[in-house]
């Protein structure tokens, strides 16, 4: 690991002036915060980010609560709670199955201990060539140099939201659940606190895939707010992956709907391990909301869900995956007793 | 004479191999004119406070084996993947190897070596490895044996099924998995019972 100088904020304010050489959090940015460091400090010994500086946010950590707040407008989540405090919260996983399913299922305890929720939503991708500075070609790290993946190992590599610039697959689970659920933010930074929906937070590549985010330089995510609704109780994540648990995902699917009888309404559809960012599938809504739930229809919303997608080789087997993924989440939403208390995810 | 126990001979032998030439430095790498700023860190390492000055980049599992030789805490991957540097940091197990030194505030860090009562009674979740063979090259045994005390306080040891999910993080590469989950169970029950 290249040496730094380590520096610690007391509170936002100081966060957010010590932060102004953060960038974007690009590779090359001079500054990065430092929040549970299963990232950061993973891709600085791997020589990915060389910060000149790193300020620990560790005082910014919620402390005497788990920093989950139900309330009847919703969820609220400090930024800087882990991920396991909020997955083991009995009000999360009530009424936003969803969101205690995707934090879960992600990781490993430690992990989840360590890591907060403002950075996992801001955690790089895996692909290994990003990972791995020996090979030249990547634009996301170095700009302009190009994409290795496309046309060689692009197994886990994305099929949505790509351009040819970058076929990285964004490795979250969270953040599947927080943009079916409409989720938005709240951010300080030095021009102030901003409001922001998640959705707008990754960028799509854009030929520049080395700014992921829309974040400016010093800004800090402080809290997420996930909307109340009919549809939060009947949600869950389902997440395939090549070993059953402590893995990322190869395909998996965010669900939220409510269900009069058959019919499904106000569904919410969210698609992980197969996109570039965080991925909404409104066509796939708009074939299902207001209409009985069979199974014909359901592959039709998969299919469109997948319309636009583009696979590399490797990877062609996610269009189908998908699919199914997506046709299996819809059932298992629909088969949900919402009276029945739900085991572990 | 004096009795040589295994970890004697291991913590000694870098410096018996080199014949008094040389000592390995710790795995910090070289100073550097921009390293010269050490950070001062206060580790409270299974009760006892130590007060380091620290190479910022040193992670928690570097500041216990190199800086404290507290080598019961393992270097298995040093990424994050394997969880062999499990440790309890503030009543929670993280790890070790991604935590730097100076960003752990104080907080109260037990490692395998504070486990054992103060006469040297092992914990019952070290008793149950060792009763269920729940290891083969033990290189792996510490780090599962702080995950296993976590999940049993945390509630996540109630099935066979729970145990497996909930003690993913640590990897052992003999796949002694059916006897690890076995001593977990067994520790769960006896704990229960105490």
């Amino acid at each position: 690991m290249r040496p730094f100088e380590f520096t610690q904020a007391r509170d936002l304010v100081e966060a957010t002036r010590l932060g102004s050489r953060t960038g974007q959090g690009q590779t090359d940015a001079a500054a990065q915060f430092l929040a549970g460091g299963t990232t950061l400090i993973d891709l600085m010994k791997l020589d990915v980010l060389r910060p000149s500086t790193v300020i620990d946010l560790g005082a910014l950590r919620s402390s005497g609560n788990n920093g989950v707040s139900a309330r009847s407008d919703g969820l609220h989540l400090s930024a800087f709670a882990t991920m396991a405090a909020v997955a083991n919260d009995p009000e999360v996983g009530r009424s936003y199955p969803l969101i205690a399913d995707s934090l879960k299922l992600a990781a490993s305890p430690q992990l989840r201990n360590m890591a907060t929720l403002g950075g996992n939503v801001l955690q790089k991708t895996r692909c290994p060539f990003y990972r791995d500075p020996s090979w030249q070609a990547c634009n996301k790290r170095s700009p302009g140099s190009g994409c290795q993946a496309i046309g060689s190992f692009n197994r886990n590599h994305a099929i949505l939201g790509t351009d040819p610039s970058c076929i990285a697959q964004y490795p979250g689970d969270f953040g599947i659940a927080l943009i079916a659920l409409d989720a938005s933010m709240e951010i300080s930074g030095p021009h102030g606190v901003r409001r922001l929906p998640f959705r707008e937070l990754h960028v799509a590549p854009a030929a520049h895939p080395d700014i992921e985010t829309c974040l400016g330089a010093g800004e800090v995510i402080t809290e997420f707010h996930v909307p109340a609704g009919p549809w939060t109780q009947r949600s869950l994540y389902l997440k395939v992956r090549d070993r059953s648990s402590y893995e990322f995902a190869i395909s998996s699917c965010a669900v939220a709907m409510a269900l009069e009888g058959e019919t499904a309404r106000t569904v919410r559809l969210g698609l992980g391990g197969m996109a570039y960012r965080p991925w909404r599938a409104h066509e796939a809504e708009s074939v299902l909301n207001g209409k009985p739930l069979t199974e014909a229809l359901a592959r039709q919303a998969a299919a469109a869900a997948l319309e636009g997608a583009k696979t590399h080789g490797h990877n062609d087997y996610k269009r189908e995956l998908a699919q199914r993924v997506i046709v299996r989440a819809l059932f298992e939403a629909k088969a949900m007793n919402l009276d029945a208390p739900r085991s572990h995810a | 004479m004096p009795t040589i126990t295994r970890r004697d001979l291991l913590t000694s032998a870098p410096a018996l191999a080199l014949g008094g030439l040389a000592v390995a430095e710790p795995p910090t790498p070289a100073s550097t004119a921009r390293d010269s700023s050490r950070v001062s860190t206060r580790l409270i390492v299974n009760g006892k406070a130590h007060d380091l000055k620290l190479d910022p980049r040193t992670t928690v599992l570097d500041a216990l084996r190199e800086h404290l030789h507290l080598t019961g805490t393992k270097k298995g991957c040093d990424q994050g993947q394997c969880g062999a540097c499990t440790v309890l940091i503030g009543g929670e197990r993280v790890l070790s190897c991604l935590t730097l030194a100076a960003a752990t505030n104080a907080r109260p860090i037990v490692t395998v070596e504070g486990l054992a009562g103060p006469g040297g009674e092992l914990h019952p979740v070290q008793r149950a490895f060792i009763e269920q063979d729940g290891f083969q090259c033990g290189y792996c045994t510490p780090g599962q044996v702080m995950s296993a005390v976590a999940c049993i306080s945390e509630g996540h040891a109630t099935t066979d099924e729970d145990i497996r999910e909930y003690m993913s993080g640590n990897l052992c590469r003999c796949g002694a998995y059916p006897k690890i989950v076995a001593a977990v169970r067994q520790a769960r029950d006896q704990m229960k019972t105490t």
